[in-house]
């Protein structure tokens, strides 16, 4: 896996100089009049930085530390930046892929990774429970979410009942 | 398998567990800290919005007043009176797209635009309205933008401006309509200048509807340049107003060939039924 991630790092050196060219297409203070332009680049972009970094770390990579992968600025005022509704629909579609690797990685033979996945998805649901969401894309794409947190619960389920996680994490947990 | 889940009673699935979990959440984590923030910035941007559509609203209502009014200068002796109210009430649509500025200062005016875009359209419909009663002529995108630069008027504005921003914070605010809600604002007017033109007939006003024809066909020249090149909008648009330029142009015809044979004061009658005929299409 971590040799998987460098690369991966290295494809993001591509994305930052077509950043820095794309940067320079309009007048910085426009960004929204364009915005639809490269929304959903944008957003898929930061889904796998988010799914890189948790790679690596297990943990939920930052909007600064997106924007600094993407070589774009983390603030409006300082020019081409990230929205924060776009970081929001990346992280989503990080839960939906994170589903996919709990049932896979079961398959595969690692029973721990979905625990570790299930308690991470649990508090980015947590998370998102306390925005205000208005009912535009953002909102259906964070509806999504709860599917996602079943499908995990219902695979950590499966492995407790049959005492496999317990196989994994040394006798701890399983409990009904 | 994992295909006999489904049909396992909901009792047994592990309610209890998740909310364990979820009880464990650690609410000052990371993750959560965040969210807290991103919580607030988005309420933020959302009340932000809102007051800017409220705003909007506002500036189109007293727009749309400000035409019924204009209208009135027609039949009405005291024309100047009406045109004097009208510049009161379109100062009070300004001093709500000051409001307006002032919420937009340091934003991206485009993240918004579609909050304010209706209200503005509405404006630019009423200010042009009352240009073309005053000058028979079309007033300019500029003309319109120059009277949306506004400066702090009273005391009370400049502390509290003062209080909120930097030193070099100047105290004007402005706001300048896009050219596309602009053309969308004139593509309006022609709908409330096809209307004048038949109530000044019915008026007795046997000039004006002339006057409007040659006017309104500037401006659908004016348009067809833009053609499809434009926005979806104004597309959408330039249909209405090849019907009011042609409804106009059946007036100054019916004018032309019958106004001769009939007394001016049956003319009214004839536009009348007209008019009637109009109004239904248009869904009064």
């Amino acid at each position: 896996v971590p040799k998987k991630c460098q690369k991966a790092r290295e494809h993001f050196a591509t994305v930052r100089t077509q950043m820095e060219s794309l940067k320079t297409k309009f007048p910085t203070d426009q960004y929204y009049r364009f915005h639809e332009h490269w929304r959903f680049v944008l957003q898929r972009l930061v889904f796998l930085a988010a799914f890189v970094v948790y790679l690596e770390s297990e943990t939920l990579v930052t909007r600064e530390a997106v924007a600094e992968i993407l070589g774009i600025e983390a603030d409006r005022e300082r020019g081409f930046h990230l929205d924060i509704e776009d970081y929001l629909s990346g992280v989503l579609t990080l839960a939906s892929e994170l589903a996919r690797l709990a049932v896979n990685s079961v398959t595969a033979g690692d029973y721990s990774r979905p625990l570790r996945i299930s308690t991470f998805i649990n508090e980015l649901d947590s998370g998102f429970r306390l925005l205000n969401l208005k009912n535009d894309s953002l909102r259906k794409r964070y509806d999504g979410l709860k599917y996602d947190v079943k499908k995990i619960e219902e695979v950590v389920y499966d492995l407790s009942i049959r005492g496999l996680n317990k196989e994994a994490t040394g006798g701890v947990g399983g409990e009904k | 398998g994992s295909g006999g889940f489904r049909k396992r009673k909901h009792d047994n699935f592990p309610h209890g567990q998740r909310r364990e979990e979820k009880e464990n959440v650690n609410p000052s984590s990371a993750v959560m800290t965040s969210f807290k923030s991103f919580q607030l910035e988005l309420d933020t941007r959302h009340d932000k919005y809102e007051r800017l559509v409220k705003l909007s609203r506002d500036i189109t209502i007293e727009s749309k007043r400000t035409i019924f009014l204009l209208h009135r200068f027609t039949s009405a002796p005291n024309g100047e009176e009406i045109l004097n109210e009208s510049e009161v009430k379109l100062d009070a649509v300004r001093r709500k797209i000051k409001q307006v500025a002032q919420e937009l200062i340091g934003e991206d005016m485009y993240q918004f635009h579609r909050a304010i875009s209706p209200g503005l359209q509405e404006y630019v419909e009423a200010v042009s309205f009352q240009y073309f009663i005053k000058t028979r002529s079309l007033i300019s995108v500029e003309e319109i933008n120059k009277q949306l630069v506004f400066t702090a008027e009273d005391r009370e504005e400049t502390t509290n401006v003062i209080s909120n921003s930097h030193d070099k914070q100047p105290h004007t605010w402005s706001l300048k309509v896009t050219p596309v809600d602009y053309l969308l604002g004139v593509a309006d007017l022609t709908g409330e200048l096809m209307r004048l033109c038949i109530s000044s007939v019915g008026n007795g006003d046997i000039d004006t509807p002339f006057e409007l024809s040659q006017f309104l066909r500037q401006i659908y020249d004016g348009f067809t340049f833009i053609g499809n090149t434009g926005p979806y909008e104004v597309s959408k648009k330039l249909y209405t107003l090849k019907q009011s330029l042609a409804k106009v142009e059946n007036a100054c015809y019916t004018l032309k060939v019958r106004g001769s044979e009939i007394p001016k004061h049956m003319l009214a009658d004839v536009f009348s039924t007209k008019t009637e005929l109009i109004d239904q299409e248009e869904g009064l």
